[in-house]
């Protein structure tokens, strides 16, 4: 499992082996203030870390 | 004074590993643990009944063993029931809870059971019972009986029973009024003054510990992985059917997504208290990243997309429940061979 999220702090807190930094509490996977086609390009940006985090052994 | 014990196939001398598909067997008097227990227990008591059963018994057919046990310690009506200790043995430790939990609400027999704070049956049941701790190490069986003896004792004759440190029992999480001679001014004043000339002192809310996650081993090859989204930001479909609460939600649901490549604002509401969830209504992928997973599997980066994605509401939620919600989730991932998770939280 990789979790995608903002509250770092509450990650590491509970042991989550595999964070990616998520954009903001309010939109972990997006971003309200930018035009349509960059926000999607920041979510594909971010779900492809979030698949390179499950198939990697590093925490 | 009349005793039922519960052991698993270990410690009921039946054998090891092998056999722990063994199902309920029942011996009359004491065995293996039992009888230390009996003689820490005083001259009068005596352990009527022994149940034995193997450890995947135990737990794969939990519902048959727990039905099994309830009606044999109606029948013989001990003053208490004892089950273990269990150490760090997990699947004992589960059954071992569970049976006392079942024995305790159903026929309100006292029960006291032991277990190490790591076992898996501790999480359940700390807050429903006594659980003596007893550590991880079965040489300590001796101190760990007499603990579960001396507290037995207490528990049947309904006497008062101290707090976890003076007893030995595992914290149960539960909050007890009690006097004291100093206001909470000067017991504060105290504990700082104390930590700042590096002097021994007890904190009274001790913080949450968690115990370390293993790590899962990497998926080797994404393009024939299934992976399914979850979130605890508390996106529902409109109308909310399961009824997940925004605040302390006690249940989670699967939401289908078969054939979509985008999540509409009008088709969900999120329940979530706490933060502002306009951005994420206005359009649910940037929470739930489905657009952008459509994608993945499209192209073949991922193998297949999960048809559901799991939600509940992760704000202000007692642990033991929130662990409950991720044990099920856990269950329905395995059951449904989902090879990888993605969890967004807010």
């Amino acid at each position: 499992m990789v979790q995608i999220t903002s509250a770092l702090p509450i990650a590491k807190m509970v042991g989550s082996n595999r964070v990616v930094l998520g954009n903001g509490i309010v939109h972990v996977t997006g971003d309200a203030k930018l035009p349509p086609e960059d926000e999607k390009k920041l979510r594909r940006e971010l779900v492809q870390r979030a698949l390179d985090a499950l198939q990697s052994n590093e925490k | 004074m009349r005793i039922v014990h519960y052991l698993n196939q270990f410690f009921g001398g039946i054998g090891a590993e092998e056999h722990a598909g063994k199902s309920l067997e029942i011996r009359e008097g004491a065995v293996g643990p039992g009888r230390l227990m009996e003689q820490f227990l005083g001259e009068d008591a005596r352990v009527v009944m022994t149940l034995v059963c193997g450890d995947n018994h135990a737990v794969e057919r939990q519902e048959e063993l727990t039905a099994a046990v309830l009606e044999k310690v109606k029948e013989a009506n001990p003053d208490l029931f004892v089950a273990g200790p269990c150490f760090d043995a997990g699947r004992y430790g589960m059954a071992a809870g569970a049976l006392c939990a079942a024995v305790k609400s159903t026929l309100g027999i006292p029960v006291i059971t032991a277990m190490s704070e790591e076992n898996p049956g501790a999480d359940l049941y700390r807050e429903a019972l006594f659980i003596v701790d007893s550590g991880v190490n079965a040489a300590k069986m001796r101190d760990v009986l007499l603990k579960m003896a001396n507290l037995g004792k207490k528990l049947a004759a309904k006497r008062a029973v101290g707090l976890p440190a003076e007893e030995g029992y595992l914290r149960r999480g539960l909050l007890r009024d009690q006097i004291v001679e100093d206001r909470a001014a000067t017991r504060l004043v105290d504990m700082l003054m104390a930590k700042l000339q590096d002097e021994p002192f007890e904190s009274e809310m001790l913080p949450t510990t968690f115990a370390p996650v293993p790590m899962p081993s990497a998926v080797k090859d994404m393009s024939k992985a299934k992976v399914m989204l979850i979130t605890d930001g508390g996106l529902v479909p409109k109308g909310n059917p399961d009824r997940i609460s925004g605040t302390a939600a006690t249940r989670w649901g699967a939401y289908n997504i078969a054939g979509l490549d985008d999540l509409r604002g009008e088709e969900y509401e999120v329940s979530h208290g706490g933060y502002d969830t306009r951005f994420v209504q206005d359009d649910p992928d940037r929470l739930v990243p489905l657009d952008a997973m459509r994608e993945m599997e499209t192209r073949g980066v991922i193998g297949k997309l999960h048809e559901e994605f799991l939600s509940t509401c992760g704000r202000s939620n007692p642990l033991s429940n929130t662990r409950r919600l991720g044990r099920e989730m856990a269950e329905k991932v395995k059951r449904e061979g989902v090879d990888a998770v993605i969890l967004t939280s807010t």
